[in-house]
């Protein structure tokens, strides 16, 4: 199915759809399992795997150091297919790879798509690759139906967010403020009027990260964005209480 | 040759290797900084206040010195050294930080951040914040903190906030990282001088193009004392700047070599040592915001690094110095921190100079072959440090005893009050 379809037919039963994520490897494949089990329970409608990478420069403090211990405990790019190709296989959500141009890079632009692919991942975020210099990729990835997930961002010019839109596929990442991953975005009126404009302008359905970790974050999406992407907060959560405290955490916000 | 001359589509390439990869919130940045550069290179009269604020605060023109005795007693080609040493704050890295305060200025931006390894560039950073009063946080590796005390207590006596990274490595590419997180949470009013020839476009461009004041300076200045352009140039590259700096000189001059001199460590072996291009560890990748050879594995996570000078101790190196290499235009040697340390010492017996551990790099394999040269031939160093200001790291390379005594009663001292 593609992307654009499964989005539609999740969005005929809820108001907003809610993607998550998990640091392959991080603090182990395993909990990274239970983590996920929670997640499909709680109905989250896409997973972005993160790859670990050594040199996280678009992450905040706590995915660096999920990124930073992973990369030591010796996971591999091939394990996080392995993985891919088992989470994928179980569960009912999609599967995205997050992470950086290198790991692609060194892969080669059509072996990394293929693996993708075989794993039965449906897109891939990799937020330090430009358009300039997406090209390649970007057109082999979609002649193989798998979505390079494009960026919107708050200092963005219009001319700009229109050469976004022009390369979107899939749904378009916005995020939400300035900054790096984790901390809080304060969803106030001028964040509503920026969404609206990317919703406005992005041919595709449109996510939110950056900041979301409540529900009144998710309420606030719901009427300008068709999902939100919640990352820091869940790991915040494993961190501070495993199982139980993420089961709550979703609780918290109305899924579980 | 204009390296700068960039074909349609290829803007900051230099062959393959260079480019811009950052995150999609910094483009607008990006492109502010791109207009900025080009319009004070293409202003003759930002060059001429350039050149007059480096002769006011850092003493420039500096001079290019024959050192007799080290030729003589090498017995072979005339050495000669370009003293960048002598700047302000005792490194070629006040140009560049000089000439990225004067762009700031023109930005009307009122903050700058920069990352540090050993710290001369944060040092300098710091002291061009004080005199154009802009606020300034200097980021550094936890390591590196520990181990150049000397310069962060420069930097926070300049005014200047520090801020240890305890992340990865925790040294200079660590540093880089936490720049990039603090300019894309912060560009509206901050601008990020990276410190050296590397990392996305246009900061190669642009830093080679402050740093050119050396090699501008130095082609006449060695025409006049030696009375000719040298056979050879050697200078330490670890992200490339002062090597880009004097190179530009005599980058059409293809009578003249020239050598760039990376961090051998320990020797050759992953892990071992910070040697991109001499030894062959390396490969191409894409990280920190440009494409380059990289110290990495096979899934492109980086290695880590070796070397006795921190300001060498980087994974990556200047995208137009690989395009050079490729061309057989710049030829790279490593040289082990064995071989510095003696040539350090050399040095410092024969000439009563003392460069810094990075730039000993430079003078290590110009002493290496000089005695294979003739005695009409000339070699040109860069000597893009002074050495004196490191005494802590230079003491440890060096182990010396009486040093070592006079720390432990230092501490002893303080211990008790």
């Amino acid at each position: 199915m593609a992307l654009n379809e499964y989005i539609a037919s999740r969005k005929q039963n809820k108001d907003l759809l809610l993607m998550t994520h998990v640091v392959c490897g991080y603090p182990s494949f395993d909990a990274n399992l239970k983590e996920l089990e929670i997640m499909a329970e709680a109905g989250v409608d896409f997973v972005e795997l993160q790859f670990p990478f050594s040199e996280p420069s678009a992450d905040g403090p706590l995915f660096v150091k999920a990124n930073q211990i992973a990369v030591e405990s010796g996971v591999t790019v091939e394990q996080c297919f392995e993985f891919m190709a088992k989470v994928s296989q179980r569960f009912d959500f999609k599967v995205l790879m997050m992470g950086y141009y290198n790991t692609v890079f060194k892969m080669g632009h059509e072996a990394f798509v293929d693996a993708l692919k075989a794993a039965g991942g449906c897109g891939f975020i990799v937020p330090d690759l430009p358009l300039e210099e997406a090209g390649a990729l970007h057109d082999y990835a979609k002649s193989q139906d798998i979505a390079p997930i494009v960026l919107m961002t708050p200092t963005n010019t219009d001319a700009r967010l229109q050469t976004i839109a022009k390369a979107a596929d899939g749904f378009v990442y916005v995020v939400a403020r300035r900054g790096v991953t984790g901390g809080k975005t304060e969803m106030d009126a001028e964040v509503g009027e920026f969404l609206d404009k990317c919703r406005d302008i992005s041919p595709v359905p449109t996510g939110v990260g950056f900041g979301v970790s409540a529900k009144e974050d998710l309420d606030f999406l719901a009427k300008h964005a068709d999902m939100g992407i919640i990352g820091t907060a869940a790991l915040k959560a494993w961190e501070e209480g495993e199982e139980k405290a993420l089961r709550d955490f979703f609780g918290s916000l109305g899924l579980l | 040759m204009d390296l700068f001359d960039f074909e349609p589509g290829r803007e900051g390439y230099y062959g393959e290797y260079g480019g811009c990869f950052l995150p999609e919130i910094l483009t607008t940045t990006i492109e502010e900084l791109k207009a900025a550069f080009q319009d004070i290179k293409h202003d003759p009269s930002f060059w001429q206040e350039f050149e007059q604020l480096m002769q006011s605060y850092s003493g420039r023109p500096t001079p290019v010195s024959h050192l007799a005795n080290l030729s003589a007693k090498l017995g072979g080609a005339q050495i000669y050294v370009k003293r960048e040493d002598l700047n302000h704050t005792g490194s070629h890295k006040i140009n560049n930080v000089m000439g990225q305060g004067l762009l700031c200025k023109r930005l009307g931006k009122k903050r700058v951040i920069a990352e540090t390894g050993a710290g001369q560039h944060g040092f300098a950073t710091a002291t061009m914040a004080a005199r154009f009063g802009f606020d300034c946080k200097i980021y550094m590796g936890a390591v590196d903190v520990a181990r150049q005390r000397p310069n962060v207590f420069w930097m926070e006596n300049l005014g200047a906030e520090v801020v240890a990274v305890q992340d990865g490595q925790q040294t200079l590419k660590d540093a880089i990282n936490e720049c990039l997180r603090d300019w894309v949470t912060n560009m509206h009013d901050t601008h990020y001088v990276l410190g050296t020839a590397a990392g996305p476009h246009p900061f190669p461009e642009m830093v080679s193009y402050f740093q050119s004041i050396i090699g501008r300076e130095a082609r006449g200045q060695i025409q006049k004392v030696a009375g000719k352009l040298p056979d050879r140039v050697f200078a330490c590259v670890g992200g490339g700047s002062n090597a880009m700096g004097l190179f530009q000189g005599f980058l059409d001059d293809q009578q003249v070599e020239l050598v760039g001199c990376e961090a051998g460590g320990l020797g050759p072996g992953e892990g071992n040592h910070a040697s991109r291009l001499a030894y062959k560890d390396a490969s191409v990748g894409v990280a920190q915001g440009f494409k380059t050879y990289f110290l990495q594995n096979k899934d492109g996570n980086m290695l880590h690094t070796k070397s006795v000078a921190a300001g060498l101790d980087y994974i990556g190196v200047n995208p137009a110095l690989v395009h050079l290499w490729e061309r057989e235009r710049v030829r790279f040697e490593a040289v082990t921190d064995a071989e510095v340390t003696e040539a350090l010492k050399l040095c410092m017996k024969t000439e009563g100079l003392i460069p810094a551990l990075e730039s000993s790099h430079a003078f290590a394999r110009a002493i290496e072959e000089a005695p294979k040269m003739s005695k009409d031939e000339v070699i040109l160093i860069n000597q893009s440090g002074r050495g004196d200001k490191d005494i802590f790291t230079v003491a440890d390379a060096l182990d010396d005893d009486h040093w070592k005594e006079f720390i432990k009663v230092k501490a002893e001292h303080y211990g008790a009050e």
